[in-house]
């Protein structure tokens, strides 16, 4: 079912992993590897713990069983729901900006090149003369295009997205998903939740379709098959509050 | 007659112009704070905090007396418990940061009032409540100005991690781990500026030269850098005026700074850039 890890050295490894909340689990038993520079998405139903699986890839989520072994150097993560305040006084500029403390560090001061780099991905995003104004004067999806820039400037080999193209427009999604191309052209490794399909088909080389256990992981064309999400719908996000202890070997 | 209003009070009477010094250097490190502590939606805080302080004051007046190194010292180990307390509950378990608060607050407070009540000193409420202002010592004036030093250089230090925390803090807990540090660095910040101030305006009104002027910044600019400054100048105005107003017209000092930082509020509530007057006087909207 996983894809063999054909690569000598994958950048991420799930070695039968288990992620969950109070011991009920989310993610079951998932191994699998991703090769550097994979553009990858996640599909599969609400509760089928596509979310759970970014938050443990960006280390916000310590796994129940299992292990992530994750050899990227530089790791950005794009949550489902920001906790960005959308009403802090900053102003665009500055909110790209955010993006080098990753490299930066918290001290550090910023070169005369590191403002033309922000100023260089705002205009790529499409923000261009929006520089001063403030963050919450903006749409929900100039803000994504924002959120999008700062992930440039971030820089990083593994860039973690989950459903990016929520409640976006059809044209904001198609700039947006240049990016994600122009990315996977640099070199990077992109993994996004998503659940269009149709924009999956098109754009994602590989698909892994999660319904707390894995579905399928393999090219799109042999995932997204009718039958195999039809599976997917079957596994229902029933929540048993007496599940018995989970049995199956490692 | 501008010279006799404004200048005179303070050339010709020393306790002026220590009360001068003292305020200005309570602005300078207050008001920043008070910004910060608004982004943060944190804006009570300061206010709890102080209830918080109160009884390490007292405690320390009752073991040290009237020393300005007792006092000092119960209201910051009081004040530092109850922030590193508060802020450990909160990122460790579900009870957000002002619950957690609140129930440190409110025992440090009922602590304070039964050692009080059990004690037979007799302790100057009014003055740890509403503060000395005219009355500041050499050693008071020091540490008021030391403090706002430390705290003017800290917050330069940490500008970023601070902005940073307000503005979105997973993503700063994505590309720091230092993030707890600002947290709880910035609430010891807190805690130090209270207690330097409550010398001067006492536990209570001290909360006023934090906030106010950081509520009225707010209503003028849109930019965090440049509303720290609005707010260290709200203060400073503040202070000064109110200092001659109770020059003039015989009033109490403290409530006097405390009510024209007020009515500076209440101005820019109506009259400044993001206020109502801009908001109810229609102007022509624009092409695009």
């Amino acid at each position: 079912m996983a894809d063999p890890a054909r690569d000598a050295a994958p950048l991420l490894a799930f070695h039968d992993l288990t992620l969950g909340y109070d011991r009920h689990p989310a993610v079951h038993h998932l191994t699998g590897a991703i090769a550097p520079g994979a553009l990858m998405a996640i599909a599969g139903p609400n509760g089928g713990g596509k979310s759970t699986l970014l938050k443990a890839i960006a280390g916000r989520l310590a796994p129940l069983g299992g292990r992530i072994e994750n050899r990227a150097a530089r790791l950005a993560y794009m949550p489902q729901i920001a906790d960005l305040s959308r009403d802090f006084p900053i102003s665009v500029l500055d909110l790209a900006l955010t993006g080098l403390c990753g490299r930066r560090g918290m001290f550090g001061g910023l070169a005369r090149a590191e403002r033309e780099a922000a100023r260089a991905a705002i205009e790529a995003v499409g923000l261009h003369g929006f520089e001063t104004r403030s963050i919450r004067t903006l749409s929900g999806g100039q803000l994504q295009r924002l959120l999008f820039a700062r992930l440039m400037l971030q820089d990083a080999d593994l860039i973690l997205l989950d459903e990016p193209f929520t409640a976006i427009d059809a044209r904001t999604t198609e700039d947006l998903v240049a990016i994600i191309h122009r990315w996977h052209g640099e070199g990077r490794t992109v993994l996004a939740v998503l659940h269009d399909l149709p924009l999956i088909r098109a754009h994602f080389p590989k698909t892994l379709l999660l319904a707390r256990d894995p579905v399928g992981w393999g090219p799109t064309p042999a995932i997204l098959t009718e039958s195999r999400l039809a599976a997917a719908r079957a596994m229902s996000e029933a929540f048993d509050r007496f599940a018995p202890e989970c049995t199956r070997a490692a | 007659m501008l010279g006799e209003v404004v200048i005179t009070p303070f050339a010709e009477y020393p306790f002026m112009a220590r009360a001068l010094v003292g305020s200005l250097a309570i602005s300078l490190g207050a008001a920043p704070i008070g910004v910060f502590l608004m982004l943060r939606r944190m804006s009570l805080i300061g206010d709890a905090m102080a209830h918080a302080i109160l009884p390490g004051a007292a405690l320390g007046f009752i073991l040290g007396g009237l020393s300005l190194g007792a006092m000092t010292l119960g209201g910051l180990a009081a004040g530092f418990g109850v922030a590193l307390g508060s802020g450990l509950v909160a990122r460790s378990t579900l009870v957000k940061e002002d619950m957690a608060l609140a129930a440190f607050y409110l025992m440090s407070l009922a602590l304070g009032v039964t050692l009080v009540s059990a004690s037979r000193a007799q302790i100057d409420v009014l003055a740890l409540l509403f503060g000395s202002i005219l009355a500041l010592d050499d050693a008071t004036l020091v540490l008021i100005v030391a403090v706002a030093s430390v705290t003017l250089a800290l917050l330069a230090l940490g500008y970023r991690g601070l902005v940073m925390e307000c503005l979105d803090p997973g993503f700063a807990a994505g590309v720091s781990r230092a993030g707890p540090l600002f947290h709880l660095g910035f609430l010891a910040l807190v805690v130090l500026n209270l207690v330097a101030g409550f010398h001067a305006l006492g536990t209570l009104l001290v909360v006023g030269i934090m906030m106010l002027p950081a509520g009225t910044a707010r209503l003028w600019s849109d930019d965090v850098a440049a509303m720290l400054g609005i707010a260290v100048l709200a203060a400073l105005i503040a202070n000064i005026a109110g200092l001659l107003l109770s020059f003039h017209a015989g009033l109490a000092s403290g409530p006097a700074i405390i009510l024209v930082a007020g009515g500076l509020y209440l101005a820019s509530l109506v009259f400044a850039p993001l206020g109502l007057l801009r908001r109810y006087l229609p102007r022509r909207h624009l092409e695009a």
